[in-house]
This record gives structure tokens, sequence and C-alpha cells, in this order.
């Protein structure tokens, strides 16, 4: 990704300006909506996903009788649907989590700026903790047919949070598995599998804070960073997620959700 | 045909939907989904005289029927507005532009409203004085009807446009304040700015917003923002731009019949990025069903 340079007080740079992002309102059915985990979910929408450009891109779905909206990155998409994983942790979620096939949901799609694979060289290192771990798989799936070779770290707390170990590496991605209790793969959280990936040309990343900033000093390489933020619009109207960069003021719904590593302000 | 204009002191609005400060960034980035000329104008962020982070994050909760928000101001500060954000919003948007001031002392009330007064497209100013998510300055001067006035008489001593003062929910009697705004000069008031609330995070029993108290609207507030516009118009003779969970056509003529010579839409964008072009889509079917030829007949009709 190019961060196009700046002062501090350069906010507001609205990355539709490059024509890349243009968000679409639309209905999508509901094609299923399974248990993958513990308290964690996977639900494929069919619709038009013509908005839906980059892995790392999150759609923003109304629920009925919640008044905001929920923001969930695409972990995958295809011609005429998309695949979003969840975690059940408040009511919205749980709302989701029992919804059936065949239900529709009023979806804004095609939100955020997304991963950028141009600089990721040939062994780029991808690291997800828990709930941010779906838009990885989209990023490994479009890396590796660039013929590029990833590794993945995936952090979980336990083994029974697991989720997508096998279709990460029916990708062709190397897979790393973390769980905090040990009780599957190396014991510790994601950056303790830094030792075990070996070399890396380029390091993207996306979980909670904590986990982006442990990644941020373990890394040695430039790389992309995915943040979350309480959303009011999702889409630029509101100044509700903004956060500080070195490059000025910067909307997570729109200039983000992913940051490049140098202009990360902690 | 029906007949939606509306004239706000001179300015005539093709319709009476004004998407609200803060719900509608600088208006272009609503460009890329549909053609914002349909509106009737556009009530850009608060500005103030610098640049504003606003309050720390989380500054957004929701509620039962609304959201609460802590935005606390944040704009790129009144020079980078006129030297960037007007001009992109005037490639995209031809109708007149409703620009909102903020200030944390009458000098930058001033400094603002004169400054933004001579940009051509803005034809008129929105004073906030009632902005409850800033510690100083803000809402305090619109909690007392003679700190309202004193602020009333400073910026229209100096502005271009005709100047509307936005009033606060959150005071004793504001049919008071939108009078002493009245006798110190404002060519209209624009009501209501959001009530102060609050929500507690059950995972750690802390207030879930950072500022810890938030404005409310949306839905929820429609009431209240009904009744408050009702007793401004009995209050007043200047027109009033009326607010505060308008979420579809009928509300507008509701807050029309309170008094309303203006509507403006707020949270329902944040919600839903096509509230305001649905609402000015069905509002002249909505006319004829109620049997409204002229829109302009009905303003206070409930009275
Ligand atoms: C860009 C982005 C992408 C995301 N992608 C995913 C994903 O792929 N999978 C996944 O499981 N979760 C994801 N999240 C987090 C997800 O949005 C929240 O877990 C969800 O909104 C919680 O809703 P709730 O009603 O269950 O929780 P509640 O706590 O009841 O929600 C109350 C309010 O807080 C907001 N909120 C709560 N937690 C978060 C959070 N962590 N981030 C933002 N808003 C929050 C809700 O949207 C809602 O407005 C993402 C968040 C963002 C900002
Ligand atoms: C996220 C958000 C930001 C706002 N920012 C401003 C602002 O900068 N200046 C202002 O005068 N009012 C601001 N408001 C208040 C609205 O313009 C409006 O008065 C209020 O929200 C009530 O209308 P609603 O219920 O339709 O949202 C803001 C409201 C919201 C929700
Ligand atoms: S959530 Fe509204 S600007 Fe990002």
């Amino acid at each position: 990704m190019k961060c196009n340079g700046g002062s501090p007080g350069d906010c507001f740079r609205a990355v539709g300006e490059k024509g890349t992002i243009k968000m679409k309102k639309s209905i999508f059915t509901i094609l299923s909506n399974r248990k993958l985990a513990k308290n964690t979910y996977e639900m494929v929408l069919k619709g038009d996903v013509s908005a839906i450009k980059r892995p790392g891109q999150f759609i923003n779905i109304a629920l009925d009788g919640f008044y905001l909206r929920r923001p969930i990155s695409v972990c995958d998409w295809d011609k005429d649907s998309a695949t979003i994983i969840y975690k059940v942790v408040g009511k919205g979620t749980e709302y989701m989590s029992k919804l059936s096939e065949g239900a529709e949901l009023e979806v804004l799609s095609g939100l955020g700026n997304g991963y950028d694979t141009e600089e990721s060289g040939v062994n780029p290192l991808l690291i997800g903790g828990g709930s941010g771990i779906p838009p990885l798989y989209a990023l490994a799936k479009e890396l590796i047919a660039q013929g590029k070779k990833p590794t993945v770290i995936l952090g979980f707390n336990s083994k029974d949070e697991v989720f997508y170990k096998d279709e990460f590496s029916a990708l062709g991605a190397r897979v790393l598995i973390t769980t905090a209790d040990g009780s599957l793969g190396i014991k510790g959280f994601a950056t303790d599998a830094f030792e075990s990936a070996g070399d890396y040309t380029y390091t993207y990343a996306c979980g909670p804070e904590p986990m982006l900033k442990a990644v941020y000093n373990t890394s040695v390489t430039d790389g992309q960073y995915s943040f979350e933020q309480r959303m009011g619009c999702g889409f630029g109207a509101c100044m509700g997620c903004v956060c500080r960069t070195k490059y000025g003021y910067k909307r997570i719904c729109r200039e983000g959700p992913v940051l490049v590593k140098e202009e990360i302000v902690w | 045909m029906v007949d939606t204009r509306v004239n706000l002191s001179g300015v005539i609005l093709s319709n009476p939907i004004i998407p609200a400060s803060g719900t509608f960034g600088f208006g272009y980035e609503f460009a890329e989904i549909y053609d914002i000329n349909i509106l009737g104008s556009i009530s850009i962020k608060g500005t103030t005289r610098e640049l504003r982070f606003g309050n720390e994050q989380p500054r957004i909760a929701e509620t039962p029927c609304g959201m609460l928000n802590a935005i606390g101001l944040q704009n790129p500060g009144i020079d980078k507005v006129i030297s960037e954000e007007l001009p992109k919003l005037r490639k995209v948007f031809k109708k007149p532009i409703i620009a909102n001031i903020s200030g944390f002392s009458i000098d930058e009330y001033v400094y603002c409203c004169e400054l933004i007064g001579k940009e051509e497209q803005v034809e008129i100013i929105e004073v906030n004085i009632s902005c409850p998510n800033v510690k100083e300055g803000g809402m305090s001067f619109g909690t007392l009807p003679e700190n309202a006035a004193e602020v009333t008489r400073a910026v229209k001593a100096v502005a271009k446009k005709p100047v509307y003062m936005k009033l606060s929910p959150n005071v004793r009697d504001i049919a008071e304040i939108a009078a002493a705004c009245e006798e110190a000069g404002a060519d209209g008031i624009s009501l209501i700015n959001t009530l102060t609330g609050m929500r507690i995070n059950l995972n750690n029993m802390k207030p879930v917003l950072n500022n810890i108290t938030g404005g409310l609207s949306g839905p929820a507030v429609f009431p209240v923002a009904l009744r408050m516009v009702w007793e401004v118009y009995e209050a007043v003779s200047i027109p009033i731009i009326g607010m505060g969970g308008v979420s579809t056509a009928e509300d507008v003529i509701e807050m029309m019949l309170a008094g309303a010579t203006a509507v403006s839409v707020g949270a329902a964008n944040i919600k839903d990025p096509y509230a305001s072009k649905n609402i000015v889509e069905s509002l002249p079917d909505l006319m004829n069903k109620l049997g409204i030829n002229k829109l302009e007949d009905i303003i206070g009709g409930a009275h």
C-alpha cells in the first residue's frame, strides 16, 4: 500500500478519491450459517458482491431490532457470494447466530481499504488472532494466486476455538497454530510462533489490539495491520471511528481498517 | 405536481430536507452513491477555528432506537474546510450549503462565521451553541438565554449570511433561549442538538464511551424534538429548522406541522446512507395522499 505522505494535520483523505472504493447497499440471502468452533460461526451470503475488491474489506450488516449495523470482515468471496466468520460476543452477533438459511440481510458492501498485496515479497507472514483471522483467508488466497508462499500464524485461546486450520492448509499456505493454553500447536501467543515461521518478507496482521501491538514489536519487516473500532456509519460520514496516525487522522472505516506499519501510532 | 419548496430567510430550498451536521461528513462521500443534488441543502460537519481530533475512542454507542455519539467536534479546522472540503463538495453539489460553526469563545465563533460567510455557496450559517460533547464552550453558550444572545449579537455583527442558532435540548426552557436569540438578531433557529445520555458496558462495568456521556439521537428523541419545535414556534416568528429523530417523510410532515420550515435528518443517514434520499423521494407521494399541494402551507399548521 502506498501511504500518500502528508503532514499530521492532513486528515480525512478519502480512499474513494483513488476510485477504488465504492460501497453498495443490497440484500443478501443466507445460504448457510453454521457453527465452526466455540462461539464462532461461518455465514455464506448470496448477493451482489461487485463492490468487494480487496481482502481486508468489510461489510456492514443491518439487523432487525438493532439501530446500528454490525461491521464484519469479508473472509472470502466469489462471483455471487461472500463468506463471513463471526464470534458471538453480544446481542447482535447472538441474533446473527440464530438466523437460518434463506433469511435476508440488508448489507453495505465494499467498505474499507483492504490489504494491498503488491509489496508482500515472496514469503509474507500472516498473523491472525481469534475473530481477526477471517480476512486473512482471502488475503492468503490472493497471495497464493500471485505465486507467493505465505506462512500463516493462527492464534487462539484454546483448541475448542480453532477454526479454518484445514481451509488455510488447503489453499497451500503453511499454517502454524498457537493456543494460549497449549491445547493445540505452539503454547502461547501468536508472536510465540515467529521463531518457527522462519524468514519472511512482509507482515500482515489482524486481531485484537494487544496482539497487533505485539506483532508490531516483534516483526522485523514492513507490514499492514488491520484495526477495529466502534463504528457509527461504517462509510466515512460520522467521524465515529477516527484514530491518530503519523499521517494525520484516519477513519478506520474508510482510510482503514488496514494501516501500514510506519504510520501506526499506539 | 406538488410544490415542495420552502424559504429559509430568503434562501429557497427545492425541498425541506437537509442532512444534519455531523451525520453527512462534508457531503461528497454520499455523492458516490446517489445524486445529492436532490437534497434541499446540506449542513456540513461542525467547524472550529483549529483542527480538532475530538474525544478519545470509543465515541459511538448503540441505544434502543438510536445512538449516542461523543465525537467531540472532530474537524480539520476552518482553513482546511474552506480550502479543501468545500471545493470537493462544490464539485458535486450545486445547491445552497449550510455551514455549521462551533467555538470555545465568542471570538472563535466570530472568526469562523466571518470567514465562512465569505464563501459563495454557503448561504446559511448554523451556529452550534449546543454541542454536549466538549468539556468547555459549546453547550455552555446555549444553556443560558443571555449567553446565547451574546453569541448571536457577536456573529450577526460580522456574518454576511443569514444566521441560524442551533439550540441544545439539555435546558430548562428552550423557548426562552430561542426568544433571546431572536431578540439578539438571529435569522432563524435550528433545533434540537442531541440529548445528553450514557451507557455502561456490562463486561467491564465501565461507561461505554470514553467521554462517559454522549449525545442521544435517532428515533428515540423524535417526540422530544417535536415538542420543542412546537414550543419554539410559539415563542418566535423567525424560521425554524427542525430536527431530532426524523427518519421518514411522515416525520418531516409532523415537524413542519409543529412549526419547522425545513427539516434536518441526522442519525438516519448513519443507519442508512440512502435515508435522506428516500425521504426526499417519498415526500411528493405522501403530500398527494394527505392532500397537501404546497408544503409551505402546512408550517405550524397543527397549532
Ligand atoms: C472493520 C471491522 C471488521 C470486523 N470483522 C469481524 C469479523 O470478521 N469477525 C468477528 O467476529 N468480528 C468482527 N468485528 C467485530 C464485530 O463488529 C463486533 O464483534 C460486533 O459488532 C459485536 O456486536 P454485538 O452486537 O454482538 O456486540 P455488542 O457489544 O452488544 O454491540 C454493541 C455495539 O458495539 C459495537 N461493537 C462491539 N464490539 C465491537 C468491536 N470489537 N468492534 C467494533 N464494534 C463493536 C457493535 O457493533 C454495536 O454497535 C469487526 C469489527 C470491525 C470494526
Ligand atoms: C455522529 C454525530 C455528529 C454530530 N455532529 C454535530 C456537529 O458537528 N454539529 C452540530 O451542530 N450537530 C451535530 N450533531 C447533531 C445533529 O446535527 C442533530 O442535531 C442531532 O443528531 C439530532 O438529529 P437526529 O436525531 O436526526 O440525529 C451530530 C450528531 C451525530 C449523531
Ligand atoms: S464509522 Fe462513521 S466515519 Fe467511520
